[in-house]
């Protein structure tokens, strides 16, 4: 326990926690110290001794950083000897640094130049000695270069890349006065484990770590606007840096979701909002060929092709595909636009593919289907059970809090058919095969029950259908479940036991759970085993479906799918239905509409004509690329607004250009149901225009008043219509956003849901079966393959391709396969292959990696014609109707 | 193992060897060299039949955790690795820590030039460390020890190594010692060769796994160290004593020494000295005495200038200071610092601006580069003096390596930083006059910078041509029994013609 004390500073007297160091108690108190190794996020080290103070009755100065306060103490900040002291270890730093601040692009916020003049340092102290450090600038890595002649040794990068990020990808090289930071061996970004997440570049002081930028800017030219990354859903914040209507670097914000990191994409993967090939005007496809048009001329012709649809062939055979990249605004106007305006509950987006059986699975068991925990519990997690989630790489700041919550002494059960950067860190990992989930967790539930290591009161009080549930995983014995899964039965009950024991044990899992057959299932397993041990409801545990895109969770809030409005309200709903058609003024329909993965077999069938699509990319992220491309050609009419002229807009016979999270305002709502804002940084590229603009535009066309003058207006009508968003608004939400459910005005959101009481009433525990997934390998087709992503790319890469450096990194298709397969192949690395499903043939180059299951292979679903031209449209989940992207039986040879 | 199988081993051993006497300086006393080159390091019966481990079955089966630590309190036994803290109260306040974990580590990282105590007790009576860590461990509640031995000491971690394998077998390390339910381990840590290391929290670094680089204390290792747990560091020399302590009390060790630094002192005399290398002395004794005495006076006819106490990190003493007593307390008051037990006497043909310069290349060599005014301070410090030696100097510089020791001094962040400049400001101290012949005169007296001087040949020249053959330049001519001349054009001051002369002809100017 921390005491209060009283102590001296600059004569003065101030009231302090003896917990806290005198740098800290200054802060609190406005008086400034310089530093240039500390950093809050950072343990303090005590190394650049700037923030020195004199200590009466003490002739050595202490670093304020690292020397916490005590009752009585008398401290001068300014004192002649500190100050003094100060200058000269400024001239000593400066005098072995580059002298080149007229040519630095860091001039400006330098905080070496900063104290320079503040201390008035005598620049010419120790030029006589000419020996300053004289390295060779490391330019390997593809987005930064390194200075050693300009680095002060504060460290700082060093300990992000080591506490914070926990990639120790670089270090301090030899000692004394010859030391600099780089990477081991050879020095070589290309033989360290760098993941190129740039968090040493934003929090070097000085010039030494520079991002690499075409674009020349002196600090002072460029303006600076705080946002939410739009790549994944952790939901960054971030602060575009801007000059003259072109982003030129991207800085992390410390009190995001983020706590000041970022990743390789959100770092330096900016370079497609002003790129060249953006989509500037309306696009009319005229002979098979586009041609430039004007917005009035195309948004006539498809409010013409509208109202002939419908008269034609009736409401339901129009379908709008709404986008987890918009805005929630935008997703919100989507699914109005396509309820009110076709008059058709066909409206999905790419949840569908992702966490449609969480939605499913966890609004059955818990009552609401998103991630019950936040971001910030991460590190406070004492068991951390990851199960298909590639977490450093899919979430990569959630991943780097992981293996923080692990430096505090945390555990981690990994479940993962490859043998992931968390698996090799983890207390305990399980390389199970694909689709062998079930097994798994019933097994470990059986061991939890056998040992009595489940909660009794908690199951007693807060769920039901307990024993249903036991009948069924009595048969599960670790015994049983490990050939299934092809791990041990000693291995199951170590993570069952680990997971039990946790006080506050979370479990997160992604796409390896969802993207099955059985996806729904999977998530009710999990269920069952979190609310088996009381892990739901708490603070630090939970069930955390981790959400891929920036703004999945809005869309699906939002109602941009077929059975519901904003809020989860469901269409059939009688009351539901009511309030919208009043709030709306039109009548709307009852019936559940199409999903993503049926809109298209209904086009291909003929019984949807025309399909509105806003940013997304069917061609490439669902599966089976060729029924894809048959049913969008089968359409009588295809609307595609984008920013880019993707794979699926070559399809389209209307193309109308969108702009980048960075040219418009609104909101995103991040994994862990987190509203926040995103702010117009820079113009719209060209005529493009935002998707809400769009969208008001049709509406007006269309006879519907939709009269919003900004995106604060749309959130203003669906906080009044969507009892989760009720005390959402863009005053609120500007700083920190708010977790919903927040259901009032005065409403702090939720941080974590189902304290004391499910969002359900009860928690349902589900009895389950382990069934194998839809296709397993046979004689034809010997392999598994299984699907996901590199840290990388960004979904179907309309974004990240745009950056030159991502490319050089993985840059083309290839497939994972282990040594002993390539051996039963012949295959050696680099080889190109030809892999061959049920649904066609792609071509990738052989990577034999040492972290994969033999006969298991794996292959990104980035690459166009890649991994989605050999995955099944038809093994859909029952329930959710998520395909089984995760499971192909495929066959390898040469190509 | 139990106490008349101890018994018996002593007896018989003692039967079969007669121990060869050590000789050493009537005003030495030998404690904690006492088995040096008499017992055979690597048989443990010889250790034990000259007491070894009696200690440790007394302390175990007479003494709580608590009465060992107070028995060493009032032994008034000081850490013999350069700090002088008491080591009674250093292990009350890892006793005190409420852990299950504790680590005891053993300080073998001796780096200091010149001193060679640490190596010679690890080679050459390794059973008393061993004991002395275990004894540690025991009142701590600690039952992991790690010996830090640095690599370049490969016969020292040999020693050890074979001592902790037969101390293994006698069940005297591992589970359950004596029968006690008291269980104590040791592991050999090889240091990388940096001087860094032997600083507790670099150390603690080095044997993690990670950069030997210090970190701010407080915590202190005591309370929390190695693994973040509490953590005993001792140097070989304070846990040599620790058995002897037990064994004989707290009053028969202080029956030497001052009163607030009791016992003897290994010191390790080098340089221009007649009877070099290791000595074992009472606390308080003079300088003198050391000197003159013990070592038997400075050699080669020269005269006694100054001895270098602390190694890198400490001073100098000179003449005047001949008659002090060598403690812990009063050295620091002199400026200078007791250290490991490094001894450099130096004579008139030492110059002391040389000897600095010496010290600061060996510091900016082994600064680990962490904190900003070691790492670029020290480095300016030796272009300072570099320029002095060169006689490029100015009183200015000689103002600006004053102020820029002081800030380093007041400002660095570990031991190694805070008294690098000591023995720059230790000279300037005591020989300022020899800095500013130096800038002023661009003289060298001492013969050593040689920038500086001139070699000359007086009339003292019996002519036996001995320089003029050993002369590597060839610049002395003259002929037999004839007055040499050395050619100052061709002259590279090596110095030889100075050594070679037999009647002291070569002069330097």
């Amino acid at each position: 326990m921390s005491k209060y004390i009283s102590l001296t500073i600059n004569n003065k007297k101030y009231g302090a926690k003896d917990d806290l160091t005198i740098l800290e108690v200054c802060q609190q108190n406005d008086i400034h110290i310089p530093t240039l190794c500390n950093d809050e996020m950072l343990k303090p080290v005590g190394a650049c001794r700037m923030c020195i103070v004199e200590i009466e009755g003490n002739e050595n100065l202490f670093p304020s950083c690292s020397t916490k306060v005590a009752d009585g103490i008398k401290i001068s900040t300014e004192s002649p000897k500190v100050k003094r002291a100060r200058k000269e270890i400024l001239e000593l730093i400066w005098a072995n640094h580059e002298y080149d601040c007229l040519v630095c692009k860091k001039s400006g916020e330098c905080k070496l130049q900063d104290y320079c003049y503040q201390y008035d340092i005598t620049p010419q102290s120790y030029y006589e000695f000419d020996s300053r450090k004289d390295y060779d600038i490391n330019y390997s890595n593809k987005f930064f270069y390194s200075n050693p002649n300009r680095c002060i040794l504060c460290g700082k990068c060093v300990r992000i890349c080591d506490e914070l990020q926990n990639t120790n990808a670089i270090d301090f090289i030899n000692r004394g006065s010859k030391t600099y930071v780089g990477y081991p061996l050879d020095g070589r970004y290309e033989s360290s484990v760098c993941v190129s997440c740039g968090n040493c570049v934003s929090i070097c002081p000085v010039g030494a770590l520079m991002p690499k930028n075409k674009i020349k800017f002196r600090n002072w030219e460029v303006r600076k606007v705080k946002t939410t990354c739009g790549y994944c859903g952790v939901g960054c914040q971030i602060e575009l840096v801007i000059k003259n209507n072109k982003v030129v670097r991207v800085d992390p914000v410390k009190d995001g979701p983020n706590d000041g990191l970022l990743c390789v994409k959100g770092k330096f993967a900016y370079n497609f909002i002003n790129h060249k090939d953006r989509l500037k005007s309306p696009l009319i496809k005229r002979n098979g060929k586009f041609e430039k048009a004007s917005w009035d001329e195309a948004l006539s012709l498809i409010v013409n092709k509208i109202n002939e649809t419908k008269e034609l062939y009736g409401s339901d055979s129009l379908a709008g595909l709404s986008s987890a990249k918009c805005t929630n605004e935008e997703n919100y106007l989507m699914q109005k636009f396509v309820r009110v305006a076709l008059g058709t509950n066909n409206v999905d987006h790419c949840a569908r593919l992702c966490h449609a059986s969480t939605v499913t699975g966890l609004a059955n068991t818990l009552g609401s289907g998103a991630m019950t925990n936040s971001i910030a519990e991460v590190k406070d997690n004492d068991v951390t059970f990851v199960i298909g989630s590639n977490t450093t790489e899919t979430h990569p700041v959630i991943g780097s809090m992981i293996l923080q919550a692990k430096r505090k002494g945390a555990k981690i059960i990994v479940a993962d058919p490859r043998e992931i950067v968390l698996a090799k860190k983890a207390d305990i990992y399980l390389q199970i095969y694909p689709g062998s989930n079930v097994a798994l967790i019933n097994s470990m539930c059986n061991v939890i029950y056998h040992e009595k290591l489940y909660d009794t009161d908690y199951i007693e009080n807060r769920t039901e259908e307990f024993e249903a549930f036991i009948n069924v995983i009595k048969d599960y014995t670790p015994e049983i479940a490990a050939p299934i899964c092809g791990v041990s039965a000693e291995d199951i009950k170590i993570a069952a036991r680990i997971y039990a024991r946790g006080s506050k044990s979370a479990i997160y899992y992604a796409m390896g759970i969802t993207q099955h057959s059985n996806g729904t299932d999977n998530v009710k397993s999990l269920a069952n085993l979190a609310m088996m041990c009381g892990n739901i409801g708490i603070e630090g545990g939970g069930i955390n479906p981790l959400r891929g895109q920036n703004n999945v969770q809005g869309a699906c809030d939002l109602g941009a799918l077929p059975n519901t409005f904003s809020g989860y309200q469901k269409v059939f709903d009688d009351r539901a239905n009511e309030k919208f058609q009043k709030a709306w003024g039109s009548k709307l329909s009852k019936d559940v509409g199409l999903t993503v993965t049926t809109i298209l077999s209904a086009a291909l069938s003929g019984k949807i004509k025309m399909l509105y699509i806003m940013g997304e990319n069917p061609v490439v992220s669902d599966p089976d690329t060729k029924h894809v491309i048959k049913s969008l050609e089968n359409l009588d009419f295809l609307v595609v607004q984008d920013i880019f002229l993707t794979e699926t807009a070559e399809y389209a016979n209307v193309i109308l250009p969108a702009v980048s999270f960075a040219e418009k305002d609104g909101t995103f709502t991040n994994t862990e149901r987190r509203i926040q804002r995103i702010r117009k940084a820079v113009s719209p590229i060209g005529d493009a225009k935002a998707d809400w603009e769009i969208l008001c535009e049709l509406f007006y066309r269309l006879g519907y008043p939709a009269e919003y003058e900004s995106p604060s207006d749309i959130m203003d009508e669906i906080s009044t219509l969507t009892p989760i968003y009720r005390g959402i608004s863009y005053n609120r939400i500007d700083e920190h956003g708010l977790q919903w459910p927040c259901t009032s005005d005065d409403h702090p959101g939720t941080k974590y849901l189902h304290k004391d009481k499910m969002a359900r009433g009860k928690g349902l525990f589900t009895a389950i079966n382990y069934n194998p997934p839809f296709e397993m390998p046979n004689k034809e087709y010997p392999f598994i393959l299984t699907t996901g992503r590199t840290l990388y790319h960004f979904h179907t890469r309309t974004m990240t391709k745009r950056t030159k450096g991502i490319n050089e990194i993985v840059g083309g298709n290839y497939l994972e396969i282990s040594e002993n397969t390539a051996k039963q192949l012949k295959v050696s690395d680099g080889d190109i292959l030809k892999i061959t499903s049920r649904r066609g043939s792609t071509n990738a180059v052989a990577k034999i990696v040492d972290d994969i299951k033999d006969g298991v292979t794996f292959m990104t679903f980035h690459f166009e014609n890649g991994a989605n031209v050999l995955t099944n449209s038809e093994a859909l989940d029952k329930e959710s109707n998520i395909p089984e992207l995760k499971v192909s039986a495929v066959r390898i040879e040469h190509a | 193992m139990n106490i008349s199988q101890l018994d018996n081993i002593k007896k018989t051993t003692l039967n079969l060897v007669s121990f060869p006497q050590s000789i050493f300086h009537k005003k030495e006393v030998r404690r904690v060299l006492r088995n040096c080159d008499v017992i055979d390091p690597l048989n443990i019966f010889e250790y034990i039949a000259r007491d070894g481990y009696f200690a440790l079955y007394k302390a175990i089966t007479e003494y709580t955790p608590q009465e060992v630590i107070d028995i060493v309190k009032e032994s008034g036994l000081r850490g013999r690795g350069g700090g002088g803290f008491p080591t009674g109260i250093k292990w009350q306040f890892a006793f005190d820590e409420d852990m299950d974990d504790k680590y005891i580590i053993c300080n073998g990282d001796e780096g200091d030039p010149g001193a060679f105590m640490d190596r010679s007790v690890l080679e050459k009576d390794p059973h008393a460390v061993i004991e002395g860590m275990i004894l540690a461990g025991y009142a701590i509640g600690s039952k992991k020890g790690f010996a830090y031995v640095r690599a370049e000491y490969p016969l020292a971690a040999k020693n050890l190594q074979a001592s902790i394998e037969s101390a293994q077998q006698m069940g005297l390390l591992g589970e359950n010692i004596f029968e006690s339910g008291f269980g104590f381990d040791i592991e050999i840590r090889l240091g990388a060769g940096a001087f860094v290391c032997g600083e507790e929290t670099a150390l603690i670094a080095s044997i993690e796994g990670n950069r030997g680089m210090p970190k701010v204390r407080p915590p202190y290792p005591a309370k929390q160290g190695l693994f973040e747990k509490p953590t005993i560091i001792n140097n070989v020399e304070t846990l040599a004593n620790i058995p002897q302590i037990i064994y004989n009390g707290a009053q028969w060790f202080k029956k030497y020494g001052t009163q607030k630094s009791t016992g003897t002192k290994v010191f390790a005399l080098a340089g221009k000295i007649k009877d070099g290398g290791l000595i074992e002395v009472p606390m308080g004794i003079s300088l003198r005495e050391i000197i003159y005495e013990v070592g038997g006076g400075v050699g080669n006819r020269r005269k006694f200038k100054a001895v270098l106490t602390g190694g890198p990190s400490g001073g100098c003493l000179t003449l005047k200071h001949l008659d002090e007593p060598i403690d812990f307390d009063n050295l620091l008051s002199l400026g200078s610092m007791m250290g490991s037990g490094g001894m450099i006497v130096l004579d008139d043909t030492d110059c002391m601006v040389d000897i600095s310069k010496f010290f600061l290349d060996f510091i900016v060599d082994e600064s680990c580069g962490k904190c900003a005014p070691c790492r670029e301070g020290t480095k300016r410090m030796y272009g300072i003096l570099n320029k002095i030696t060169k006689g490029e100097g100015t009183l200015e510089d000689l103002d600006k390596l004053e102020r820029l020791a002081q800030t380093i001094k007041i400002t660095s962040l570990c031991g190694l930083g805070k008294t690098a400049p000591n023995p720059v400001l230790s000279t300037i101290k005591n020989f300022r006059q020899e800095y500013i012949d130096h800038i002023e005169s661009k003289r060298c007296t001492a013969g050593k910078c040689r920038s500086l001087c001139k070699y000359v040949i007086s009339d003292k020249c019996i002519g036996c041509t001995l320089c003029a053959e050993k002369c590597p330049a060839d610049c002395i001519s003259g002929d037999k029994k004839e007055l040499h001349i050395i050619d100052r054009k061709l002259c590279i001051k090596c110095g030889v013609c100075l050594k070679v002369c037999p009647v002291d002809a070569v002069e330097v100017m």
